[in-house]
Formats: C-alpha cells, sequence, structure tokens
C-alpha cells in the first residue's frame, strides 16, 4: 500500500522540468485541438502567478540598487537608522520583526496545539463547532482593529497587570528589566501572538483531524491513556504542526498594521521587552510618504526586499512540511 | 461474501485433542445489548469463550460480529453516542463495572485491526510502544529481550531483524500486519482479539497469519472475526455464527462444518445467502 502510492508525489515533480518540454509535450496529449488552446490558456494564468513574484523581486532589487552599492552588506549589520544623516542600517528592524514574532510564536503555538487538540481529541461536537465557527472568526477581523483594541485595551493591561508583576519575579533577567510604558516589544509580540492563533489552530485541527482513527484505536488497544494517545496523534502529525507554526510565523513577520500601533516605533535594539522596538513592516508602512532622498527611498525599499525574501522563504519551507504531512498521511492508510 | 459452497478440508487436524485441553471458561457473555445511537446492532448476546483456544465469528457484513468484538476490550468506548447493556466478565471480573481500568483491560486484552495500523514510528519503537507506556521493562536491555522475543512469536524476527531502527511503513502489507501482531503480543496480554486480520492480505501473507494464530493459542485465549469461512474451519476450535445482531449458534468448528444444529447456520454455511 505504502509502496504504490509512491507514484504520486513524483507525478508532482513534473512542474519542474522546462518550460519549452512542458509545452511541447503536454499541448495535445489527445490530438484535440480544443484541449490544446484549453490547455495553453491554464499554462499562461499559472505562468502569470510566477511572473508576478519574479517581477516583484526584479522591481524590489532594482529599485535598491542604489542603496545597496553604497552600503553592500552592513546594510543588514547596520544598527542606525537616521535619515537626515543619510545613515541607513536594518539590524533594528531585523531585530525588532525576529524578536516580536517569537515572542508571538512561543506564546500562540501552546495556545494553539490546546485548542486544535480540544476541537478534534476532546469536545463534543455540539462545542467543537462553535468554537471553531468563533476560531476562524478572528481571523478574519481587520489587523486595524486589532491596532485599535491593542492600544487602549491591550497596553493598558500589560503595563498595570502583567509587566510589573514579570519585572517583580523576573526583574534579574535583562528581558524584563527598565521603565514600564505598555508599548514596546513585548506588547507587539502579544498582540501578534492573538493574531496568528487562528491561523495555527486552524491548521493543526485540519492536520490532526487527516491523522487516521486506526492510529488513536492502535495505541488505545496496547493500553494507552486519553494523553498518551493523544501524544501518538501528534507524533503522526508533527511534520504538519511545524507547518503550521512556520505559516503562522510567516504571517506574524509580515503583519504591519497592528503591530505599528502597539510595538513604539523606534529604532533601537534593547535587551528589555518592555522597551519600544521597530519591525520592518513597520517603518516601511510609517516612513514610506515622508522619504523624500533618493537614498531613504532605496533603503526603504530594500528593507522591503528583505522583508519578501523572509516571507518567502518561511513559506516554502511550510508548503514542504505540509506536502510531507500529507503524503505521509496518505501512505499510512 | 464467498458465493463458494464447497469447503477445503481443514488443514489442521487439531481439533479432538483440542476440546480434550483446558476449557475453563476465560470470557463470559450474558444477555448482551449494544446500541448505536438509538440503533440496536447487538441483541442479547450469550456466550462462553474458553481460555486458550481459537473462537472465530462468522457471518455476513453488518451481523454485528466486529461491534461484537469490540465489546470485548471495550474498544467502542470511543464511538460516540454507544451503549451498552448486559455483563461481559473476563476471569470472573465485570470489565463494564463501575470503575473498572479500561486501561489494565486493554493490557490484558489485546487486538489486531483489519487494516495494519502500525505507527509511524521505526519497527522497533512500535514493538516497545506498549511496554514503554505500560512501563513494563525496567532496562533497556530487557526492552529490547522483550520486543525480539514478540518479534520472534509473531514470526517476522528473521524478515526485519536488520533493520530494526527503520520505518514501519516500509514493511510489506503483511509484515505490518504481523508487526501489529508482535505490538500486541510484546506487552503479553491474556487474550487477543483479531478484526478479520488477514482479508487485506495475499494468500502467501494470509497463510502466515494462520499459521501463527495456530501457534499462539498454546498460549493465548484467540478470537477471531472473520469473512473466510475455510479460514475459520482452518484456524479455529470453536465457531461462533452470527446473524443480524443475534448469536444463532456456537458450536465445535468441526461440528458447525460439518453438521451444524441450526438451520440458518447450514443455510449460511452452505451459500444459500450472504
Amino acid at each position: 500500500m505504502v509502496a504504490s502510492l509512491s507514484p504520486h508525489p513524483k507525478g508532482e515533480g513534473k512542474g519542474s522540468r522546462g518550460i519549452i518540454s512542458a509545452l511541447s509535450r503536454r499541448l495535445s496529449p489527445t490530438g484535440n485541438t480544443g484541449d490544446a488552446i484549453f490547455r495553453t490558456a491554464l499554462f499562461s494564468v499559472a505562468l502569470l502567478v510566477v511572473l508576478i513574484v519574479a517581477g516583484m523581486i526584479v522591481a524590489l532589487a532594482s529599485h535598491s540598487t542604489q542603496s545597496i552599492r553604497q552600503f553592500g552588506f552592513s546594510f543588514l549589520t547596520g544598527r542606525e537608522w537616521d535619515p537626515i544623516k543619510g545613515q541607513f542600517g536594518a539590524l533594528a528592524f531585523v531585530y525588532g520583526t525576529i524578536v516580536s514574532s517569537l515572542i508571538a510564536l512561543l506564546i500562540s503555538v501552546p495556545l494553539s496545539l490546546g485548542i486544535a487538540i480540544f476541537l478534534v481529541e476532546q469536545a463534543p461536537r455540539y462545542l467543537a463547532r462553535p468554537i471553531t465557527f468563533l476560531v476562524e472568526l478572528l481571523a478574519a477581523i481587520p489587523s486595524v482593529v486589532y491596532g485599535l483594541w491593542g492600544i487602549f485595551v491591550l497596553a493598558p493591561f500589560l503595563r498595570v497587570h502583567v509587566e510589573p508583576h514579570l519585572a517583580r519575579w523576573f526583574g534579574w533577567v535583562p528581558l524584563f528589566q527598565g521603565p514600564i510604558t505598555g508599548i514596546g516589544l513585548l506588547t507587539g509580540g502579544v498582540i501578534l501572538a492573538i493574531m496568528v492563533t487562528p491561523i495555527i489552530s486552524a491548521v493543526v485541527r485540519d492536520v490532526l483531524a487527516a491523522v487516521p482513527n486506526t492510529q488513536r484505536e492502535a495505541a488505545l488497544a496496547l493500553g494507552a491513556t486519553k494523553w498518551e494517545t493523544t501524544f501518538v496523534v501528534l507524533v503522526n502529525g508533527a511534520p504538519g504542526i511545524t507547518g503550521a507554526v512556520i505559516l503562522g510565523l510567516g504571517r506574524a513577520i509580515g503583519e504591519t498594521m497592528a503591530v505599528t500601533m502597539v510595538i513604539g516605533n523606534r529604532p533601537q535594539i534593547s535587551a528589555s521587552l518592555f522597551q519600544p522596538s521597530y519591525t520592518l513592516a513597520s517603518v516601511i508602512a510609517n516612513e514610506f510618504t515622508e522619504a523624500t532622498a533618493d537614498i531613504y527611498l532605496s533603503s526603504l525599499i530594500e528593507l522591503g526586499l528583505i522583508l519578501f525574501l523572509v516571507t518567502f522563504v518561511v513559506n516554502a519551507i511550510a508548503r514542504l512540511m505540509v506536502w510531507r504531512v500529507t503524503r505521509r498521511t496518505a501512505g499510512a492508510m | 461474501m464467498s458465493s463458494s459452497t464447497s469447503f477445503a478440508t481443514p488443514k489442521f487436524e487439531v481439533k479432538s485433542h483440542a476440546l480434550l485441553r483446558s476449557t475453563a471458561t476465560k470470557i463470559a457473555v450474558e444477555n448482551l445489548d449494544f446500541f448505536y445511537g438509538k440503533t440496536q446492532a447487538l441483541r442479547d448476546i450469550s456466550i462462553e469463550i474458553p481460555e486458550r483456544q481459537v473462537m472465530a465469528f462468522i457471518g455476513p457484513s453488518g451481523c454485528g460480529k466486529t461491534t461484537f468484538l469490540r465489546t470485548l476490550n471495550r474498544m467502542n468506548d470511543v464511538i460516540p453516542g454507544t451503549r451498552v447493556e448486559g455483563n461481559v466478565t473476563i476471569d470472573g471480573a465485570d470489565i463494564y463495572a463501575t470503575g473498572a481500568d479500561v486501561v489494565e483491560l486493554r493490557r490484558k486484552v489485546g487486538m489486531v485491526f483489519q487494516k495494519s495500523n502500525p505507527f509511524p514510528k521505526s519497527i522497533f519503537d512500535n514493538v516497545a510502544y506498549g511496554l514503554k507506556i505500560n512501563r513494563v521493562t525496567s532496562s533497556r536491555s530487557e526492552l529490547e529481550g522483550r520486543v525480539e522475543e514478540a518479534l520472534k512469536d509473531a514470526a517476522l524476527w528473521s524478515e526485519v531483524k536488520d533493520r530494526l531502527k527503520t520505518s514501519a511503513l516500509g514493511l510489506s502489507g503483511g509484515q505490518q500486519q504481523r508487526l501489529c501482531i508482535a505490538r500486541a503480543l510484546a506487552i503479553r496480554p491474556e487474550v487477543i482479539l483479531m478484526d478479520e486480520p488477514a482479508s487485506a492480505l495475499d494468500p502467501i501473507a494470509t497463510s502466515k497469519i494462520e499459521e501463527l494464530i495456530f501457534d499462539l493459542k498454546k498460549q493465548y485465549t484467540i478470537v477471531i472475526v472473520t469473512h473466510n469461512m475455510q479460514q475459520a474451519a482452518r484456524v479455529s476450535d470453536l465457531t461462533a455464527f452470527f446473524l443480524l445482531g443475534k448469536l444463532i449458534e456456537v458450536n465445535s468448528t468441526e461440528k458447525m462444518f460439518t453438521a451444524p444444529n441450526q438451520k440458518l447456520t447450514e443455510d449460511y454455511i452452505t451459500g444459500r445467502f450472504g
């Protein structure tokens, strides 16, 4: 059964053949002209997507040549971002983006796993349905609304009820030192966590639901408890869960509006999570309109290029993971 | 169902002395009713399953034989909306009593499923799984010993001993099913329930499983559900015939296939319906 399914993944590899061979070989497998036109039309549409992606990379790269030439690799390592002096370095934004995304994952991954496990393994159907609906609804809220809620509810809440306690109990860690304002990396990370949780939990739920019931029965029949059975299900879904997490990470990295509203927007690298920070996406959105000098604009576009490449790579990894899990669960059945 | 009306003579001539062996009752079922929601799947089943013998359940599709098998290790508990009435005792203990330990029950009553279901882990880890979760072994060497023993008992050791660390999903269908048997044997259950264990296998793999069942009954009480009447005739000491959720007849396999007591049994066995 497992072996007999292996031709399937090979079939997907056809797409990687050269365009010319694809055209010459596939145009009219039936010898019918209508089929040939239909295929060419579909192929053009598919090609369009590739062209758009390639075009974006080219455009970003060509518009940022000035800053790439002037700063070279030091653009990535430079901490200073001073439009007036003409000094541009991306490190503070890369740091803010990565740290806020990591905080988001740290909070949302356990939360999402819990939600997904509850929905698939524990909840009775009358409870699972409305909860699933609500979780998906969360994903549909516009990010500017999350931002407003972040400013008026979340930030004050963290400032009054969470950050003082973190400082008191964990103040010996540099992460939780310094003045408490409620606006900063931690708040940015928490709002991101709330935004990516629906995405991660929805994907993990689908992954767990796809694990064949025979796996649960196998574990139960060997005297496994509910928790041990759930663990078997998680092992089955591990690659897919990883894919879900990376998908959430991609979303967190690219998220702009809500983070911009609560992170403080100061390009600095500080050990403290209470301090304001800045992300790649936020700085582009905030400063694009005021970038009058060519080198300023070029630097912002290079930030966009970095952001694009990071999300592109993260998404590619996620696809690969999800593809692996679907192939393997098909094999296990 | 099979339309053939002829039967191979049982391959193993064991029936006569098998019945002379221990006939102590292992599992006793009294007036068992089973419901999926409002649908009643089993009606008033009473049966005694003796120790260290093979009992086969036969009957047409949907007659309740698999459902009944799964009541014996409470596997139906995981299906929402099911309900059991009546008594099932194993070694005299009521397995549906309030406070009965289901985990302990399933350790004692192992199960092999229709579709082989190895975990996506290595061959070794598959067999070791039950030992690990039940904390049976105290050392690595003991664990390895038990895994080897189980694989040998399942007649799989010689085929996999050089690749214990490779994925179980790389094995053939017949090997996967024997691996699942090894996994069940590793925790040394007392009863093994088999739900059409050979239905997805080719004739060679099937005969290996059948030989295995024949060997295993020296140590285990085996209950096997099968669609294949020749298989029931070959491997079992006793046969129970189910129809529409009712137990029609239980008898020694020999008697069942030569001179059954019930007209319905005879009609089914000779292929007049089903």
